[in-house]
């Protein structure tokens, strides 16, 4: 008579586990509002992605989340104590810019990010210097004011932990966040 | 609210609050000063349990305090006894404190003590306390503060309370403790960074900048009550609060107009007002005791560097020029030197002392990565945050150097600390 009762026990832990481990109900993203724009996105311009032959589509919110559209990439590096957009993200940010322009109603949280050293409030505002900076790009690219806004989480959320250039280099970036993923 | 409520029957004063006891501060003296005078604390006679544990933190303060050479008084002393002046002087003591603790009727204990001057043989105060078992730690503190200033002419900080920030994984804890660690309290937990947290001069309310919003907002709290408000959230980022001397207004730093400027807010989020104009970064507002300036660091000048603004507004004038990189303005308490952080030609962040009248500059530490200065409320020794084998700990400098502590709390790290002020 052991077994039985052992595999009810079981089955019911395994059941209650169930029920604990259940998470919440994923945040809803805006409804799937696709403007089709065509020829909105720059799909030749993929700075790091080669673009495969089989087509997708680019110009969707869909495209967010493509490895193959530069739209999946979302962060901009930056120099030590630079906030000045470096040439080889001129055509990421043109992928981001045209794609607000042409969905209206997506917006975006960019939030800018430093390395550990030094004074974290003068960190925050190079942050948000970097922030600034993706967001001014995005605008002249066609985004309007009201799509955008431009935080700072300073040093406080680091991608790389480690001490060094290396992880340094990773921390100062400007990260883009479109509805639904902030 | 749960959590609201744990506060505050910690608050209450149960002695033990086992959930954070574990986490507590321990002081650790590395340095102190080189004039040490001698006192001796004798053991106070009457209710033993309680005449030890007062006796055993006075002397652990003035200790702490770098100012003070423990001699050992040979003998209990009674704060009524004429003490034994021929012996202790033999012993090379100046001063010596007796005392006694007698319990009353109401579970409550009066303790008295009496402070004598070893080589005059005069009485130098006799001061007496009512207090709980409970508020045996925080009597000692008061002996303390009174032994200090009778010998020193400055008032004593063991009473005060310092905050301060500890990371653990995944966890980010507001943490209030007294001065030297003990009674630890989370007034905020979060899965968020919380920085910059700044007493209100009546020490009654915390504002800070928390990121549990996914940017960072600045909140007023109440620590009796543990109740908070939202002070500045802004479209983009809000940081920097800094209370002003009368606690009517906090300058914080907005970026709601484009780029980190400076702005006046009154406590409760109302009423906001640019103080200063920039094309680059102005932040880490800090106001000067006397409320005509507030400093300020800003990059307008091509580096940061920190710069002072009258607070009725104007030009702004730049009080650092050595080096590429000096941040973190805090006026001492009187007002005549500015400490902040320096960044030295071979990239380390060192905490500096300058005297605002000849503009001389002391760096006070030989770490890299200091961070985050407060000082004091009697402005002599200087808290800030740095790194010890990777890890953050709180360290604290006499305004002389001398002096040095450090506050650690095992496997955690622990940043962002800023000193309360005086209680009365």
């Amino acid at each position: 008579m052991r077994t039985p009762r052992l595999v009810v026990l079981s089955a019911l832990t395994l059941l209650l586990a169930a029920c604990g481990s259940q998470p919440p109900a994923p945040e809803q993203a805006a409804s799937g509002v696709e403007s089709r724009t065509p020829g909105a996105v720059a799909v030749e311009s993929a700075p790091v992605t080669q673009v495969k032959p089989e087509t997708f589509d680019a110009g969707g919110i869909a495209a967010l989340k493509d490895p193959r559209s530069p739209l999946s990439k979302r962060s901009v590096y930056f120099d030590y104590d630079s906030y000045v957009v470096k040439d080889e993200f001129q055509s990421l940010l043109t992928a981001h810019g045209k794609f607000l322009s042409a969905n209206q109603k997506m917006k975006m949280l960019i939030q800018g990010n430093a390395d550990e050293r030094g004074s974290r409030e003068y960190n925050l505002a190079l942050g948000q210097k970097r922030a600034e900076a993706v967001k001014k790009a995005l605008a002249l690219l066609g985004a309007r004011e009201d799509q955008i806004e431009a935080v700072s989480l300073g040093e406080e959320k680091p991608a790389c932990t480690a001490s060094g250039e290396e992880c340094w280099a990773k921390n100062r970036r400007g990260d883009m966040l479109y509805t639904g993923e902030f | 609210m749960k959590f609201n409520r744990l506060v505050l029957a910690c608050a209450a004063g149960l002695a033990l609050c086992s959930v954070t006891a574990r986490a507590q501060l321990t002081v650790e003296i590395t340095g102190a000063g080189a004039n040490r005078l001698p006192v001796a604390i004798a053991d106070f006679t009457g209710e033993r349990i309680v005449a030890q544990a007062l006796a055993s933190v006075v002397r652990a303060d003035l200790e702490r305090s770098g100012l003070f050479r423990l001699v050992d008084a040979g003998a209990a002393l009674a704060d009524s006894a004429t003490p034994p002046f021929e012996d202790l002087k033999t012993r090379g003591a100046d001063a010596v404190v007796g005392g006694s603790v007698v319990p009353g009727a109401d579970g409550r204990y009066e303790t008295r003590v009496r402070l004598s001057d070893v080589p005059k043989q005069t009485v130098l105060g006799n001061p007496a306390y009512l207090h709980s078992g409970a508020q045996l730690r925080a009597t000692a503190h008061r002996i303390a503060d009174f032994i200090y200033e009778k010998l020193t002419g400055e008032p004593g900080v063991f009473s005060t309370r310092i905050a301060y920030v500890v990371k653990s994984t995944g966890r980010y804890e507001l943490k209030i403790a007294d001065a030297d660690g003990a009674n630890d309290q989370a007034a905020l937990a979060s899965r968020e960074p919380i920085i910059s947290p700044a007493w209100s001069p009546d020490g009654s309310k915390l504002a800070y900048v928390s990121f549990e919003a996914k940017k960072p907002v600045v909140y007023v709290h109440d620590l009796a009550s543990g109740r908070r408000h939202v002070a500045a959230n802004f479209k983009g980022s809000n940081s920097a609060p800094a209370w002003s001397p009368d606690g009517k207004q906090l300058a914080v730093v907005l970026t709601k107009d484009g780029g980190s400027q400076l702005y006046l807010v009154n406590a409760d989020g109302s009423g906001v007002t640019r103080i200063a104009t920039s094309s680059g970064i102005d932040t880490e507002p800090r106001w000067s005791p006397d409320a005509h300036f507030i400093y300020f660091t800003s990059d307008r000048g091509g580096s940061p560097q920190i710069y002072r603004v009258a607070s009725s507004g104007g030009a702004a004038e730049r009080v650092t020029f050595e080096g590429s990189y000096n941040v973190t303005p805090r006026p001492s308490p009187d007002g005549k030197s500015l400490a902040f952080i320096a960044r030295s030609s071979n990239g380390r962040f060192q905490l500096a002392l300058m005297d605002l009248a000849t503009k001389q500059t002391q760096i006070l530490t030989d770490s890299a990565k200091d961070e985050s200065p407060s000082f004091a409320p009697n402005g002599r020794m200087i808290l800030y945050a740095t790194e010890i084998g990777g890890r953050g700990v709180l360290a604290a400098v006499s305004s002389d150097g001398r002096v040095k502590q450090k506050l650690s709390v095992q496997a955690a790290d622990v940043r962002e600390p800023a000193w309360g002020p005086l209680v009365r």
